[in-house]
């Protein structure tokens, strides 16, 4: 498909603004734009059409199933997409008076509220812009607690081997040395290498529970006393909330701060990679230390973005939690759980699930054995996959898991999607016995054929030229 | 209100396919004592129709005004209707990252193109898929600027404070100093600068228009940034390119901006576009996503997302950054926005956002006690004197303007070409009754 670029043509434009009614004042001939930025030149149809082409190009989630594990790729409702739209939300200046934002303070403090209640902190901020983005907003938490205490010591962050890389990346930008602890045979923290790597250099423990096995940690508590008990704070990766939403609380956990996905959980769209949201929530005795604006709120604090956060993005999440509301959220939770069990039941006896027990939102096939067996690896399958209209699962992670795919149905799948997918992965099954080679080459009817990786990263071209 | 498409019998079955009789069976490894006995303290669901009302009365509560004459980091410029069409546009709104070549090439190949309009703007050679926004922005490429013997960052203390404070708190994070360099007549003061440029500096950030709306003398600037061996980071307003120089003109090695001007709304501070290019010198240094082209296994051109190796959930603790989710939606509504714009309308746009802002400014400071506070070339905003400032600002409220931002100085003004001259000139004379009183 052509590039903008290719379709431009010099001299064709869209007349946007129409005249101006004050004279133009001429730009000091040193602060001057010799060469105008070599920008397409089309029409509005012209776009309309490339746009519209693009688009059919690309699988939202209202186009099928998307089981890609860890990313929470629920329906996202069209009425939270109106609320957002709203001219009384769109139109508000970040710095316009109080009494001129009442609603938008209304928004913010209700959705806080909610949120509150279903993570049990006591606190919450919406400036962070995204998941990683709440994380390194908690872990500067956990770090103001200490040198507010001039506990200085406290170097390092424990995170378990199965996280998120952003957890540790997290860490680092906050200037912690990071702590790998290596997970249990079950997949869960081994309490015995913890208790070996806390002391009184610990800073925190940053965890995602359920965790990225998809396996609640029935040592929670457990985990979260012995963490506290050597001085150091714990930190919930709200990445697998949508699990336990509403039936169990990170706060009950045992844990001091928390980041939420909006993106993920609270069914705002992700927008082929963000805008999302990072709701950050803490307890009491943090929330002095919660981010503010240094322009629009009081100076003095933290700040990880300007202003207030993704307010729109709020906005959805926002809706979306009063049309659940308290019956909704732990029923959406319910059912996210019960669709995972329920496909990866249907699965088994096929591709093995890396752990054989009753798993939460998600579950992590481990597809070592099949390859052995038929030569077809996780990527060979997850790309096969896409010649059903199926997005792939959640390749090679946790990195735990070396053939690992990850599937997340959400609770938003029906019964029969669920019995459909599982056909599908049955069938892939048999064929990876019968004709390898064939699914070695796929995808067969997408887009694309497989791309050339190594020749982007060897030697990328990251934008159109002129030829 | 479930969107939980399975009915009670269908549940009552899949539970029964797993051996389970109740949902609890489900959590049977949370511990008992932990899962919540009473509901959640939270009203009860709604239809659609009932969320609808009760939300959009929270919107009702907000004042919208007919005329924004504020500025100071949100912009509020016009949005062509087809950012918005396309933007709207269910696939593109409800895909993931990328991850998925082979049924991605829409969302691929449009960060392609926002990465060439980011070029093309700035003049620099390569830019990521978008960051959160224009202060996180700032904070990251001080952060791709530090090597092991440059650390300290520098900032102008004439950026915007959001962006200020946002660069100490990543700087905080990670153990390393700031310094703030002094503003003089409200803008960088090069002396304090170039004294400022010891052998332990990494960068210097400088804010093109700066926060007072003032151009910054950036090649000067940046002239000794280099002299010092120091790397040099500007913070851009994205409209503005189209008739002032880029970045790259000036000197840049790491262009950085507010992306929100190129077609995002307002909307009470985010989601907004935070953009970063640089040279190819440094281009394994950029954080975030990237798209490269490359050729599919037919030969064909395709994209895909590239240099992995250098994000987090390759290098872990080793990585240059966290960051995962971007903008990408806004980044493509700027891409959209700026084709729409072409480089002739974009130049419009900046065109007339001057010309307003100096027809306010003449017909403000025509009024006694209103005086420009600095005396440099501006862009579209400007900092004047305010006796009674509050008075002016409630009167221009009243009247369904609002007013400048107050600011230590006096009142910092913003217009664009949003504002019509009668809205400018009706401003003025509510100015200047508040002040004849």
């Amino acid at each position: 498909m052509k590039l903008i670029f290719e379709k431009s043509v010099p001299g064709r434009r869209c007349d946007i603004l129409g005249k101006c009614d004050v004279d133009y004042v001429s730009v000091p001939e040193s602060f001057a734009r010799q060469t105008p930025p070599a920008l397409p030149e089309v029409s509005e149809v012209d776009l309309s059409r490339h746009y519209t082409a693009l688009n059919q190009r690309v699988h939202g989630v209202n186009c099928g199933f998307y089981p890609l594990g860890s990313c929470t790729m629920k329906y996202n409702p069209r009425i939270d997409e109106d609320m957002a739209a709203l001219d009384g939300f769109t139109g508000i200046h970040p710095l316009a008076p109080e009494s001129a934002v009442q609603g938008c303070r209304e928004v913010l403090d209700t959705a806080s509220r909610y949120l509150c209640e279903i993570s049990g902190m006591d606190a919450m901020t919406f400036q962070p812009a995204a998941g990683a983005h709440g994380e390194f907003t908690g872990v500067l938490l956990i770090k103001q607690y200490h040198d507010s205490r001039g506990d200085t010591g406290r170097r390092k962050i424990i995170i378990p081997d199965s996280a998120h890389g952003t957890n540790p990346a997290t860490a680092a930008m906050c200037g912690y040395q990071v702590v790998n602890v290596p997970s249990a045979p079950d997949g869960c923290v081994d309490i015995e290498a913890l208790k070996a790597v806390l002391g009184d250099d610990t800073a925190g423990l940053m965890l995602t529970n359920p965790n990225t096995v998809g396996l609640f940690d029935e040592n929670i508590l457990e985990i979260t006393r012995l963490v506290h008990q050597a001085g150091g704070l714990c930190y919930y990766d709200g990445a697998n909330l949508n699990a336990v939403m509403g039936v169990v609380r990170p706060g009950d956990m045992g844990f001091d701060c928390i980041h939420m996905n909006l993106h993920k959980t609270f069914a705002t769209p992700h927008g082929g990679g963000g805008p999302g949201a990072g709701a950050v929530g803490c307890k009491a005795f943090l929330a002095e230390f919660l981010p503010h604006s240094a322009l629009a709120e009081e100076p003095g604090h933290i700040q990880v973005r300007s202003f207030q956060g993704n307010f729109l993005v709020v906005v959805r999440a926002l809706t979306y939690l009063m049309s659940l509301g308290r019956e909704g959220i732990p029923e959406a939770a319910q059912n996210a759980v019960l669709n995972a069990n329920y496909l990866m039941e249907k699965i088994k006896g096929t591709f093995q699930p890396a752990y054989d027990r009753v798993c939460m939102h998600e579950f992590v096939l481990d597809l070592g054995p099949y390859k052995k067996a038929t030569g077809v690896s996780a990527l060979d399958v997850a790309k096969s996959l896409i010649d059903y209209g199926m997005h792939p699962p959640t390749m090679y992670f946790p990195l735990i898991v070396h053939e690992a795919l990850m599937l997340e149905p959400t609770e938003t799948e029906s019964k029969e999607t669920l019995d459909w997918a599982a056909e599908i992965f049955r069938e892939l099954y048999d064929l990876g016995y019968k004709d390898p080679d064939y699914m070695r080459a796929a995808p067969h009817h997408a887009q694309i054929g497989r791309p050339d990786e190594v020749r982007a990263s060897r030697n990328p071209v990251l934008r159109w030229e002129e030829a | 209100m479930s969107y939980v498409p399975s009915t009670g019998a269908q549940r009552r079955e899949m539970l029964e396919a797993l051996g389970m009789r109740d949902w609890r069976e489900l959590y049977r490894d949370v511990p008992e004592e932990m899962l919540l006995t009473e509901p959640l303290n939270i009203p009860e669901g709604m239809g659609e129709l009932e969320v609808r009302r009760a939300v959009s009365a929270m919107a009702a509560k907000n004042t919208r005004f007919d005329t924004i004459l504020r500025g100071a980091g949100a912009y509020d410029h016009y949005i062509p209707s087809i950012a918005r069409s396309v933007t709207s546009k269910e696939e593109f709104l409800t895909a993931y990252t990328p991850y998925q070549a082979e049924m991605s090439q829409g969302v691929l190949q449009s960060i392609f193109e926002y990465q060439t309009m980011i070029c093309q703007l700035t003049g620099m050679e390569v830019s990521n898929a978008s960051v959160y926004d224009g202060a996180t922005a700032a904070a990251e490429a001080a952060a791709m600027c530090r090597d092991r013997k440059r650390r300290v960052t520098l900032i102008s203390a004439a950026a915007h404070p959001d962006t200020i404070n946002t660069v100490r708190t990543y700087c905080y994070g990670a153990g390393e100093e700031l310094r703030i360099v002094p503003a003089k007549n409200g803008k960088t003061d090069p002396e304090a600068l170039a004294e400022m440029l010891t052998e332990d500096v990494a960068s210097f950030y400088v804010q093109q228009p700066n926060f007072f709306g003032l151009l910054e003398d950036a090649e000067a600037l940046g002239q000794l940034v280099h002299q010092a061996g120091a790397m040099y980071v500007m913070g851009c307003d994205p409209i503005s390119l189209g008739i002032l120089k880029s970045p790259a003109e000036q000197g840049a090695d790491v262009a950085v901006g507010e992306g929100q001007s190129l077609g995002l709304p307002l909307g009470f501070g985010g989601p907004y576009l935070g953009f970063m290019a640089t040279t190819k010198k440094y281009m394994r240094r950029l954080p975030g996503r990237i798209v490269s082209q490359t050729v599919d296994s037919a030969g064909e051109r395709c994209f895909v997302l590239a240099l992995q190796a250098r994000e987090q959930h390759i290098r872990r603790e080793k990585a240059g950054s966290n960051i995962c989710s971007n903008e990408a939606l806004c980044a493509l509504t700027a891409a959209v926005y700026l084709a729409a714009m072409g480089p002739k309308g974009l130049a419009e746009a900046a065109r007339q956002s001057m010309a307003k802002a100096h027809y306010l400014a003449e017909a403000l400071t025509a009024i006694d006690g209103v005086e420009l506070v600095y005396s440099g070339p501006f862009y579209q905003e400007f900092v004047t004197t305010a006796p009674r400032r509050e008075e002016i600002l409630s009167a221009l409220e009243a009247q369904g303007i609002l007013g400048g931002l107050p600011v230590q100085e006096g009142i910092l003004w913003c217009a664009t070409e949003k504002a019509s001259r009668q809205a400018l000139d009706r401003a003025a004379v509510i100015v200047r009754e508040v002040l004849s009183k």
